[in-house]
């Protein structure tokens, strides 16, 4: 079997204005989007809580969101998560507060508003956690709290169960923003440098600025469509960029290759052809990483959702930028066969004198 | 020269080897437990313990499948296992019964805990399941941030007294002590004065930068605690806050607890299985603090030492800890507060003993005490929620102040304990938690479920497209891509890396990068067999050329993991330590072992005609032509 029958070359760089035209709007739509509207940061480069409930039916999200207003006067974001009966609810950093009070105290608020179909069962343990939270620290001993434990665990999936808090101060979240942002920028950095050593200057800036535009529509979509953007999703978005890079890197070698055996092509029949040569493969070893970043996303259940939807989309942006953004830029850089021939017949007599 | 010579061949033997008995162990699962610390200080779970609990077990007809005492965070602990839940439950019931007769004030925490069952000649070479993150296995995560500054303060206020009992002794006349931020001036009235007072402090604290600044009508010296006792103080500090919140932990009998420093100024705690984080935070941020008392050695303390009177008026009585039980006097000589420092050191007579510096305010009553109380006995005891332990009581055999020994303690083992119990009383700094998770346990469950399913659906779903697609080659890549995945978790294994939700996508992630290499090479293959190549040559070339691009998309993808490890915390770290492990194992197996495999395959045939790489279109002839002939 195989599926790419090419027989002859495919003219990519016909459509090259195309495409840079629609990469430019989209690059500039993405970074309009990020320098205007922002992103939609989770609470680890923010700082605040964010807490998930479980309820055991559909939950009331109009009716959570009331509970809280009643207590919260910050600008709290209740969504579902996952699925109906999950509750996401993210509280931003308030004053007077020390961790997982503000956490707790909400949770007492949606115990007191249990959804229909618990409330029979849970109302006495509501009442129960209420009166806990109520005891001032000393007094909330093991034994205390033994009982309320118990009748949590004989009421499981009952009622509303609390099933993650986190809490960020805020100058822990002002640091990974800084950790972030560093290693985003040491990760180009590097990759910058391997290529300038591996590659010749115009093939290396072509390929980083091809890439770097992956990244600025990745992040920039998550500004679009007010993605949640985690420290998870910055690593899938770091890593797919390690990954994708090497793609441009293949079509320049057979670039190189071509410029050596088609001695008579022009610059855009040898890209085109080195284009042509590779597609298959790329199609063929994309497809399988994108299996699993699909699968991912399918199957990895909620936690694993943006982060999955961060490599897939890299790894799209990747192959397009690769063969369609990549060898553009190289061409508007002006390389020229003498760039790279005359580059590899020194390589090669070098080593024998 | 598709051929593999012997060495090869064994080193992929004996990587195959180490992948099954470092992976084997995730398999076993695990046996139900009981875990056994002493929450008292004084008191530690040892081999008598063990014996006892042996015995306890055998009287009470419950069958136990192993007895261990192994030291678990600087905490003796003995572990039983049974074969199930039940017994489990009944035999924590009764040495709970049997260990703590006095229900109120238990002295050993038992606590229910899950064991891995792998067998113990596995454990012996360190094949233990990977270690799983709290997003996993659900707990509470706390960031503490400890306030070294405060520390730094404390330091300088107890150098500020120092100095001014030094300047007193010395007869050296100055005209006030300040102190400024992180600065100490001493006035004077005139230079001389000064010039001999920084010879006096010079000579007795080693610890100062001194400066002399100031006029000529009102000359100062302007001391700061030197870099490197300014780093001795946090370190302490940052280390004893630590063994602080190690002891406290102990007693809330978590199975496996991490704490750890983090950074400079930072310590993390993870405490798995645990869902109240109320009550977590309730003991770690409480307050233990220590006190000196004498001893009351009136007829009526006596008499009330055995517990027959009651004791009298101004005294109390102690039961618990060593030298116990005692009758103490309510008068405080010196509190926790008050504390410098603890070392185990030995006596002029080789002893092991404590020595212990007070700070200069105690350091006088300390003084005063003693010439008063000549050759009798002192007691320190440490208050924990309302109760006091007594670690120590000791005779005072001379009149002294701010420093001096606790001597007749035996061996250095309780020397070093005293001194810990001593120091670790208190916090040396607050601190403040400044990140905090609690991840449920059902929640752990659900994201360990949906993160292998989708790595098993990818998994299978590449699997089947690979040997669709390459035939044979593809299955030799799908079995070098298992044998990837084999690696890889025997790697993380053996390494105790923690496991997190991300590095499980890392997993996922990985094997469809290294699937890549094998696309890769199967693609160049085809090529070469397209142009006409002779098979055995076809393979050779395919495998040598895709090497150069495997090798560069490995090392870009190299370089995003490693800064990613290293600017990277929690599960983000997690992501990079999978990612960056699952590329060297990746192309060890999709170049070396694939490559292995497909020899054996294929390189031994002499006249080979074709290979089973799938169909293998040639643009000339228009139509399909089968490799397979």
């Amino acid at each position: 079997m195989e599926f790419f029958r090419i027989s002859r070359t495919i003219p990519f760089m016909r459509y090259a204005l195309v495409f840079n035209v629609i990469s430019l709007v989209t690059f500039l739509t993405a970074v309009g989007f990020l320098a205007f509207r922002g992103l939609n940061l989770s609470i680890e480069f923010t700082g605040g809580t964010v807490m998930e409930a479980s309820f055991r039916g559909p939950a009331d999200l109009e009716a959570i969101r009331t509970a809280i207003a009643a207590r919260e006067t910050g600008d709290f974001q209740v969504q579902s998560f996952g699925s109906a009966n999950d509750v996401l609810i993210r509280l931003p950093a308030r004053a007077g507060f020390t961790s997982g009070q503000q956490a707790e105290q909400v949770f007492a608020t949606l115990t007191a508003h249990p959804n229909a179909g618990e409330a029979e069962g849970c109302a006495a343990l509501h009442a129960d956690y209420a009166r806990f939270i109520q005891l001032p620290a000393p007094e909330r001993t093991p034994e205390a709290s033994a009982p309320l434990l118990a009748a949590q665990a004989s009421l499981t999936g009952k009622c509303v169960e609390l099933r993650r808090v986190e809490y960020v101060g805020p100058q822990v979240g002002g640091e990974l923003a800084q950790d972030g942002s560093m290693a985003l920028f040491m990760v180009v950095i590097g990759i910058a440098i391997y290529l300038a050593l591996r590659f010749e200057k115009k093939f290396s800036a072509a390929a980083i600025i091809a890439n770097l535009h992956d990244v600025v529509l990745v992040i920039g979509m998550f500004s679009i469509f007010r993605w949640e953007f985690s420290l998870p999703v910055l690593a899938a978005v770091l890593a797919v960029l390690g990954y994708s890079v090497n793609e441009s890197v293949i079509i320049f070698d057979r670039v190189r290759e071509h410029f050596r055996t088609m001695r008579k092509a022009s610059v855009v029949e040898v890209i085109d052809s080195a284009i042509t040569a590779t597609i298959s493969r790329t199609i063929i070893t994309h497809g399988a990483t994108l299996t699993m970043t699909v699968t991912m996303l399918l199957f990895g259940g909620p936690a694993l959702h943006n982060f999955a939807l961060a490599l897939t989309l890299g790894i799209l942006f990747g192959v397009y930028s690769s063969v369609f953004v990549a060898a553009a830029i190289a061409k508007y850089l002006g390389v020229q066969r003498s760039d790279l021939v005359r580059a590899v017949k020194e390589e090669r007599t070098i080593p024998t004198p | 020269m598709n051929r593999y010579p012997l060495w090869k061949y064994l080193i992929i033997v004996a990587a195959l080897a180490f992948g099954v008995l470092y992976t084997v162990p995730n398999f076993y699962g695990e046996s139900p437990a009981v875990q056994i610390a002493s929450i008292k200080a004084t008191i530690h779970a040892d081999t008598t313990l063990l014996g006892r609990v042996q015995e306890s077990l055998q009287r009470a007809g419950i069958a136990q499948q192993g007895l261990s005492l192994e030291i678990i965070g600087q905490n003796p602990t003995i572990r039983i296992r049974f074969a199930d839940a039940d017994t489990q439950g009944r035999a924590r019931e009764m040495l709970d019964h049997e260990l703590n007769p006095e229900r109120n004030d238990p002295s050993y925490i038992i606590a229910p805990n899950l064991l891995s069952s792998t067998p113990g000649w596995l454990q012996h070479i360190r094949a233990l399941p990977m270690y799983l993150g709290l997003d996993l296995r659900g707990g509470v995560h706390f960031l503490m941030q400890v306030d070294l500054q405060e520390a730094i303060t404390k330091r300088l206020q107890t150098t500020e007294g120092d100095l001014r009992t030094l300047l007193r002794d010395k007869d050296v006349r100055h005209a006030g002590i300040s102190r400024d931020g992180e600065h100490l001036i001493v006035r004077f009235r005139d230079a001389a004065t000064r010039t001999q007072a920084m010879g006096v402090i010079r000579d007795a604290n080693a610890d100062l930068a001194l400066r002399e600044t100031g006029t000529e009508a009102e000359p100062l010296i302007e001391a700061q605690l030197t870099p490197v006792a300014r780093t001795a103080v946090q370190d302490n500090a940052l280390k004893q806050n630590i063994t602080t919140l190690k002891n406290r932990i102990n007693e809330l009998g978590v199975a496996e607890p991490v704490i750890q420093q983090q950074g400079a100024d930072r310590v993390v705690v993870e405490l798995p299985g645990v869902q109240d984080t109320a009550r977590a935070k309730n003991i770690i941020g409480r307050t233990a603090t220590l006190e000196a008392r004498l001893v009351d050695v009136s007829p009526e303390g006596a008499a009330a030492t055995g517990g027959a009177v009651p004791a009298p008026f101004g005294s109390e009585r102690f039961t618990v800890g060593r030298g116990t039980p005692v009758v103490l006097r309510k008068d405080v000589i010196f509190s926790g507060q008050q504390l410098q420092g603890a070392q185990a050191t030995f006596d002029e007579r080789q002893q092991a003993a404590v020595s212990i510096e007070l700070n200069e305010a105690a350091g006088r009553i300390m003084r005063q005490v003693t010439r008063e109380n000549l050759k009798k006995p002192m007691a320190v005891v440490l208050f924990e929620r309302g109760r006091g332990e007594v670690l120590t009581v000791a005779t005072i055999q001379s009149e002294f102040g701010s420093r001096f020994q606790i001597t007749g303690l035996g061996n250095t083992q309780t020397a070093n304990d005293l001194a810990l119990l001593l120091r670790a009383g208190a916090l040396a700094a607050p601190m403040q938690i400044i990140e905090e998770r609690l991840i449920g346990p059902s929640l752990g469950a659900a994201n360990i479920d949906s993160g292998f399913r989708s790595t098993e659906f990818g998994f299978a779903a590449v699997s089947v497209f690979m040997i669709v697609y390459y035939v044979l080659f593809g299955a030799v890549s799908v079995l070098a891509l298992a044998i990837n995945l084999l690696l890889l978790v025997a790697v993380l294994s053996l390494l105790q890396a923690t496991l997190t939700l991300p590095g499980i996508a890392a997993i996922a992630f990985t094997l469809g990068m290294a699937i890549d290499a094998n696309v890769l090479i199967n693609e160049r293959i085809r090529e070469e067999l397209r142009k006409g190549t002779l098979p055995q040559q076809a393979i050779a070339q395919g495998y040598e050329r895709a090497f150069a691009t495997i090798l560069d998309s490995n090392v870009t993808t190299l370089i995003a993991g490693i800064f990613l490890f290293m600017l990277g915390s929690g599960p983000v770290r997690g992501f990079a330590v999978v990612h960056v492990l699952g590329i060297l194992t990746s192309i060890f197996s999709a170049v070396f072992v694939s490559r292995g495999i497909v020899n054996l395959l294929y390189g031994s045939r002499r006249r080979l005609q074709s290979v089973a790489i799938g169909q293998i279109w040639r643009p000339d002839s228009g139509t399909g032509s089968s490799a397979r002939g």
